[in-house]
């Protein structure tokens, strides 16, 4: 079981949380100006890391809020999660 | 040395102590025309074929643990051609029939048994979409058969197919050519194969970097030192994206664990294999007479071979609801496996856009059945630059041409397949 904080609920099991991948992704600002290359990139390609991961995660079984988690994906220790403006530190796998 | 009952009586006089190994150790070679990356199942049968059916002796597979310790070892051997989608059904029927012969072929038994897939419906709904499959599966020459419900309750004796079940069945969709094999057996016999015709099989040997001269591959690095290869492909399902990330290429896909389990072992009860998508779960009793469960990810990007456990008491509770007396059991064993988890949930099998690179990934649930069909498909690939009819829609840039092939229809996600 992995322990992930929630920045208003505090220590919660992972199971009250709902998994929504790689935060990293962000997507593109002006969609109708950007080239099928950035939507590409954007939709179906991931860097896909082993190790640190910053995720998207809900807390749909609490306050249901989107919270930003960065997690060893070799490990599974959780190391840190804020809201979703957080920077967690770190950016070594953009 | 042949294996037959000759060969068998011969050992059994000397008390079975003067069996040969069944393949070389050899030290690596500074160059060979094709390295493989990756020794489990796929990789293997892409060196055997290559050397059987394209005369490509100059062969190296590398592996960084032991043969067939990765996703070969780690699957539920579920064997099956039942797909929706044309190019997904001849690939997989394709790989069936390989199957089906391939203990002869190998000379290796690999304990394939066609004991029957049945998936379970429980909704109208689902019997309108198995209805749909099972038609498609005929149309391109698959053998499909749906059961009612008593039909299902006499092929499956201790399924409770009552209505005060969880998640009441009311038939189900056959494909009896399907079953299940022996996972390291395969490996082990396509190793034995490739090594009898010249491939030489280097284990823990983990490659660290893809050598390139402008556009094109020119060798790998490796914990043995630098290996020099024309042609390089990869098999190593689960790590693709780090592989291709060494060529500078990002992939579609992202990883993913997945867990499956065997109970104590027991006496004949399960003959089939039963699957049922609303249950999230599928089932089959071992050689071993252990019963054998996976079922879904534990939904989380992860490189580690284990998962949690709530994601395995998913699998076994959906276990149990199909197979009450399954609770009276010990669990005696549990694992996980990382999984290539695609975009569109299909395969990418074909050349990368680095000349002389090839990959064979991103299986998603499904790689063990297509073992001897990917090998064989990435060996024509690899001799041929260019990919056989068979994986051609396995491209990686049907993502970029728009042609994805969604088996479900579940849009682009790494996690719905």
């Amino acid at each position: 079981m992995m322990l992930i904080t929630c920045p208003w609920c505090g220590p919660r099991a992972h199971v009250e949380f709902t998994y929504g991948g790689d935060a990293t992704v962000a997507r593109p600002a002006a969609p109708d100006a950007v080239t099928a290359e950035a939507w590409l990139d954007h939709v179906y390609l991931r860097d896909n890391p082993r190790g640190p991961h910053d995720e998207w995660w809900q807390h749909t079984s609490g306050c249901r809020s989107w919270i930003k988690v960065r997690r060893d994906t070799w490990t599974h220790r959780v190391h840190g999660s804020g809201p979703p403006e957080a920077n967690l530190g770190g950016d070594e796998h953009r | 040395m042949r294996y037959s009952i000759f060969s068998l009586a011969r050992n059994a006089l000397s008390r079975h102590r003067r069996w040969p190994r069944a393949w070389r150790s050899p030290e690596p070679k500074p160059e060979y025309d094709v390295v493989i990356v990756g020794g489990g199942g796929h990789g293997l049968a892409a060196a055997y074929y290559l050397a059987k059916l394209h005369g490509i002796t100059r062969v190296a597979v590398l592996e960084k643990g032991w043969l067939g310790g990765g996703n070969t070892g780690r699957n539920t051997t579920i064997v099956r051609s039942n797909y929706l989608l044309e190019p997904n059904a001849h690939f997989y029927e394709h790989s069936l029939k390989l199957w089906e012969g391939l203990a002869h072929d190998l000379n290796y038994n690999v304990m394939f048994s066609q004991r029957a897939v049945v998936n379970l419906t429980h909704t109208d709904a689902q019997i309108d979409a198995s209805r749909r499959r099972g038609n498609a599966m005929r149309l391109n020459g698959i053998d499909a058969e749906w059961l009612s419900l008593g039909e299902v309750q006499a092929m499956i004796p201790l399924l409770d197919c009552s209505p005060n079940a969880r998640f009441p069945i009311n038939g189900g969709l056959v494909q009896r050519r399907g079953g299940t094999a022996r996972h390291d057996a395969v490996a082990w016999g396509f190793a034995r194969g490739a090594d009898a015709r010249g491939v030489d099989i280097i284990q823990n040997c983990e490659v660290t970097g893809i050598r390139r001269d402008g556009a094109r591959v020119v060798g790998v690095e490796t914990t043995r030192g630098y290996i020099g290869a024309k042609k390089v492909g990869i098999a190593v399902a689960g790590n693709s994206s780090r592989l291709a990330a060494m060529a500078g290429i990002r992939l579609p896909m992202e990883s993913h664990v997945l867990q499956a389990a065997v109970t104590e072992p027991l006496k004949p009860a399960i003959h089939t294999v039963v699957t049922s998508g609303a249950a999230h779960v599928y089932i089959s009793q071992t050689d071993k007479g252990e019963i054998l469960m996976g079922g879904s990810l534990d939904f989380y990007n992860s490189y580690a071979q284990r998962g949690n456990l709530p994601a395995l008491e998913h699998v076994i509770q959906g276990a149990i609801s199909l197979f009450p007396f399954l609770s009276r059991l010990r669990l005696m064993r549990t694992w996980g496996g990382v999984m290539d988890m695609t975009m569109d949930g299909s395969p990418i099998l074909g050349k990368l856009p680095v000349e002389g690179l090839y990959i064979d990934g991103g299986w998603c649930y499904g790689g063990f059945k297509a073992t001897p069909g990917a090998g064989w498909c990435h060996a024509w690939t690899i001799a041929n630059d260019e990919p056989h009819p068979l994986n051609a829609a396995f491209r990686l840039d049907r993502f970029h041409r728009g042609e994805i092939l969604d088996e479900k229809g579940a849009g682009a996600s790494p996690q719905a397949h």
